[in-house]
């Protein structure tokens, strides 16, 4: 009896995990009506998934500005598998398109599809990741943000904020161990606070970039380390888990214990307005007008730079008041 | 978790600390608050902050209690020679569930919407489990497998149902499961309260013997007449609404349901507290408060990372090297050599299988009746064994 509902069960299985993909993949590639060659410029576009509502930002504002620059836009998903995001490239090849856009799963492995595109002469252009690869004429350049930046600008705002103080000590909840944004971050921000003697970080402690890891460590934090007067968090969600647990510390945050953050995600937006969160450096998805610029000039044959960073900005808590209502994401 | 050694001087209570299992894991455990005390005093004191008890091991009980919950239902499992790799993704799945239908009523602040959010949760946990059960009892497909499914599919379906979003809900009732206080936290209150209840279940009835008789020789059991098929399921069955419930208590804690991320690789805590408190993955035997025990060292370790300020970078082998430390001292044979070593008589091949049940009848874990049906003819012949060894030792 097991022999013949084993089979059965594995195939119910394995039609439901492929129903699951038909319905993800919807936009797959070359689902487009018009052919490439006509007037407008052909994008083909790889991205990574939707992993997260960062993710599905950048997704919507990539097509949207697509739409806005009369670029057309040929979009897949990859559901974060690499294999899925070389098969799209190598379609988006087969169909002629006049640029291909992608942000990479992994960092590794791209060399030979990037090599088919550069062969086929049509211009590659990385968005928010980088590849590692030793030949940089694969792709003419990488759009995104710089995490050190991010770092630096924070700490700048705490070294400006913090003048004619005695002492000011900083507690730093990092990203996951060994994540480029953790380090970098981490980095950019050591290095601006450099020049306050007065400020240091009295203890600094992975979080994993999630709301309970954040609070855990700020609750083992405020124990340990009596006089903590300004959080950094290398993501929003740390941030706020470190609310959480100096409110039940009876501490009140953004007057005892100032936060600092990244990304100006959501929630993390709406704290900042609340007076919680001090300040938010934001990391921003919404990289779609800067890459199809980037587009067109590489289409036309112009020289592009081989590295740009997304324009980002920082918030206040007045500037979040004003900004929150039209934040997409 | 009265095991310390030395409160008491009857020799006949002393043997039976020193031959139980539970002895090392609470030496442990006491070591590490003891570290964190002398390193910095304020770990251990415990004030009233806003009505409710405040301090670093307050910390522990509240934020251990998801493992803790998730560990007594991953003890019955291993008891019956199984293992559910699933919890994580389940706990996920109940924080998915809970927050998206406390945000999604009309007033999401309200007692009613957290009602539902909850029971929804619940029940869909507790189809979870009898998926896996069903998979495990009937199919007979392999524990680490079947259950291999639902974790990796499982946070799958977590993510659908919050659209990959982090899902943030405002609700005050809410947010005592996970991170209210009745004097202590609400949440080790309720893992303690599910620990009694299951203890007195399985303990004082046949329960407990029938699940370890399960673990140890399935076939023979069935052949004695034991409904084993549904013994194996209703432990899956408890084991996801544990699971369910810890997800509860996650999400809770921080009012917001993280598909990435809740209870991520809190199977592998739970099933290495379960071990740490002396339960063996081959099944039979199993030990209520040394999974206690085991919890707890866990979450000791992790607040003991943070408060002393262990780099993150090698925070997971500190973790390691105090788990393998225990895990050896813990070992029979190890225990065996240990023994020898300190020329306290030769050893008897029946020690290690003899220190097993005497630890179930030890008085470890005051309130639970932990091992009820520890063989009374194997109990009184440690004592007699050990007893010699225990007066050469004291000289």
């Amino acid at each position: 009896m097991l022999n013949k509902i084993l089979p059965v069960a594995v195939s119910a299985v394995a039609l439901a995990a492929l129903s699951a993909c038909g319905s993800g993949s919807a936009a797959a590639p070359g689902s487009s009506g018009a052919a490439a060659g006509g007037d407008a410029i052909v994008m083909g576009f790889a991205q990574v998934g939707a992993e997260s509502g960062w993710r599905t930002a950048n997704t919507k504002n990539v097509q949207e500005s697509a739409k806005t620059a009369g670029i057309e836009l040929k979009f897949s998903d990859a559901q974060q598998k690499q294999e899925n995001q070389i098969k799209a490239i190598r379609s988006y090849i087969q169909q002629k398109v006049d640029v291909i856009a992608f942000s990479p799963v992994v960092e590794t492995g791209w060399d030979t599809v990037l090599l088919e595109a550069k062969r086929a002469n049509i211009p590659v252009i990385l968005t928010d990741r980088a590849v590692d690869s030793e030949d940089k004429t694969l792709y003419k350049t990488f759009l995104g943000s710089d995490f050190v930046l991010e770092g630096k600008k924070a700490g700048e705002w705490l070294v400006e904020n913090s003048k004619g103080e005695s002492a000011v000590n900083v507690v730093e909840l990092q990203g996951t161990t060994g994540a480029a944004p953790a380090i970098d971050r981490k980095e950019g921000f050591a290095e601006a606070i450099k020049a306050a003697p007065q400020i240091k970080v009295i203890a600094s402690q992975t979080g994993d970039f999630t709301r309970s890891g954040g609070k855990q460590v700020m609750e083992a934090f405020l124990k340990s380390n009596p006089d903590i007067d300004v959080v950094y968090a290398h993501n929003d969600d740390m941030g706020l888990g470190a609310i959480e647990a100096i409110e039940a510390a009876g501490k009140v945050p953004g007057k005892d214990i100032k936060i600092i953050t990244v990304d100006a995600v959501h929630d993390g937006m709406q704290a900042l307005a609340d007076g919680k969160i001090s300040y938010i450096v934001e990391c921003s998805p919404l990289l779609g007008d800067q890459l199809m610029d980037l587009a067109k000039k590489v289409v036309a044959g112009e020289s592009v730079p081989e590295r740009v960073v997304t324009e980002e900005t920082t918030f206040t808590q007045e500037q979040a008041k004003t900004a929150l209502p039209q934040r997409k994401y | 978790m009265s095991t310390v050694p030395g409160t008491t001087t009857a020799p006949g209570v002393l043997e039976r600390v020193r031959g139980s299992r539970l002895l090392w894991p609470v030496v442990a455990l006491v070591a590490l608050v003891v570290a964190n005390a002398a390193r910095n005093p304020g770990f251990v004191s415990i004030r009233l902050q806003d009505g409710h008890l405040y301090g670093s091991l307050v910390d522990i009980l509240k934020n251990g209690a998801p493992t803790l919950l998730i560990a007594l239902g991953m003890t019955l499992v291993i008891a019956t020679r199984g293992i559910d790799l699933s919890v994580g993704a389940v706990a996920a799945i109940a924080g998915a569930v809970a927050c998206t239908t406390i945000a999604g009523t009309t007033d999401p602040t309200s007692a009613g919407a957290v009602t539902r959010g909850i029971v929804l949760a619940l029940v869909l946990c507790l189809v979870l489990g009898l998926w896996n059960g069903f998979l495990v009892a009937l199919l007979g497909i392999q524990p680490i497998i079947a259950t291999l499914v639902l974790m990796t599919a499982g946070r799958g379906i977590a993510m659908l149902i919050t659209d990959g979003q982090i899902i943030t809900v405002r609700n005050d009732a809410f947010r005592e499961i996970g991170a209210g206080f009745l004097i202590l936290p609400v949440s080790i209150l309720i893992a303690l309260a599910a620990l009694g209840a299951v203890a007195l279940v399985t303990r004082r009835s046949a329960l407990g013997l029938l699940i370890e008789s399960v673990g140890i020789n399935p076939e023979a059991s069935r052949l004695a007449g034991l409904r084993s098929r549904t013994i194996i399921w209703t432990v899956y069955v408890f084991a996801a609404l544990c699971a369910g419930l810890a997800g509860l208590m996650i999400s809770s804690n921080v009012s917001a349901a993280d598909a990435n991320n809740a209870g991520l690789w809190i199977e592998m805590d739970a099933i290495l507290a379960v071990v740490i408190g002396g339960t063996s993955l081959a099944g039979g035997k199993y030990s209520l408060s040394g999974t206690l025990v085991g919890a707890l060292i866990i979450q000791t370790l992790t607040t003991t990372v943070y408060s002393m300020g262990i780099a993150p970078e090698v925070t997971l082998v500190f973790k390691s090297l105090v788990v393998i430390a225990v895990c050896l001292l813990q070992a029979p044979k190890v225990r065996e050599r240990f023994r020898r070593h300190r020329r306290t008589g030769p050893a008897e091949p029946t020690a290690g299988v003899a220190s097993w049940s005497a630890d179930t009848d030890g008085p470890s874990a005051p309130g639970h009746p932990v091992g009820q049906d520890a063989s009374p003819a194997t109990a009184p012949a440690t004592n007699a064994s050990t007893a010699p060894k225990q007066k050469v030792a004291q000289s």
